[in-house]
């Protein structure tokens, strides 16, 4: 499934969608930006709650496929404008980063 | 990171890729305040690098330079509440006294205070990869402090290395009866 499928299924918000076509293999949950750094996987959708600017960096290393911000976390639009730029794809889900998982998980 | 130890190695790492021939960690606790400042007398950074570090992306992928120790280090003093600041003198500038200072104050207090971890190891890993540098360190805190610089060890150990096996186990031991002695409490 791609970002874009996922975001319109599940309901989630695009906040940034340059690379919608991008398709999600799997899942990873973490808030410490270092600890995500080295273990999620190279397509996973990442579930988080930070918000700063490290986030977008942090999807561009990994390479993840998008990251999906719980629990209706905000953006600062200078985030907004750098992901996009660097052609991270953010969704927002309002759901805590457990339902959001399992509602990706049924999704793909 | 998971301990501040290892965001104070990760800059320190930085001091000696920068070349520097004397590094010196200061650790500076209040009942409320951390305070971490690590100076090295490299090769510093010239202006316009000097304000990207703190930009994650100046050091990704195609230009990565300095990992993204800088940024991590940032946020985790700056979500306790806290402040980070850099400062910096290029060698071409500054041929006299130029390097790198890197400080950041976290409040203690806050529940996003990243726990100090295992200095003891940071600091020895430190001092055995790099021994030919001049290592301060000086952790103060209410109840006293460990204090140690390798120039002092080397006048007294003459022609031992400072990376022999015996030396690096008896630092580990001064610093673990330092800390023990001003009852520091390792969260």
């Amino acid at each position: 499934m791609t970002v874009k499928e996922l975001c319109e299924k599940c309901n989630f918000t695009a906040i940034t969608l340059p690379d919608g076509g991008r398709e999600i293999n799997g899942c990873y949950i973490g808030d410490l930006l270092s600890w995500v750094m080295g273990r999620a996987e190279e397509g996973n959708a990442w579930i988080t709650i930070m918000s700063n600017i490290n986030i977008a960096a942090v999807a561009s290393l990994a390479d993840v496929s998008c990251v999906i911000l719980a629990e209706g976390v905000e953006l600062e639009d200078s985030v907004k404008t750098t992901a996009a730029e660097k052609d991270i794809n953010i969704l927002s889900s309002p759901l805590p980063a457990y339902e959001t998982a399992v509602k990706l998980y049924e999704s793909i | 990171m998971k301990e501040l130890s290892l965001n104070i190695l990760d800059i320190a790492m930085n001091s000696v890729k920068a070349k520097a021939t004397k590094i010196e960690i200061g650790l500076t606790e209040t009942e409320t305040s951390f305070t971490m400042t690590i100076r090295d007398n490299g090769c510093g950074m010239k202006r316009d690098f000097l304000a990207t570090v703190t930009d994650p992306f100046s050091t990704t992928r195609t230009t990565r330079k300095v990992g993204m120790g800088i940024p991590f280090l940032k946020l985790a003093a700056e979500q306790t509440g806290g402040s980070f600041s850099i400062d910096s003198r290029h060698e071409s500038e500054f041929p006299e006294n130029h390097g790198t200072e890197t400080t950041a104050v976290f409040d203690k207090t806050s529940i996003d205070f990243t726990p100090l971890g295992d200095i003891i190891s940071t600091i020895v890993t430190l001092i055995q990869g790099s021994p030919d540098i001049r290592w301060i360190f000086v952790h103060t805190t209410p109840k006293g402090s460990a204090e140690l610089d390798t120039d002092e060890l080397k006048a007294v150990l003459g022609d031992v290395p400072l990376d022999n096996t015996e030396v690096i186990m008896w630092v580990r031991d001064y610093l673990k009866e330092a800390y023990s002695d001003m009852e520091y409490g390792f969260r």
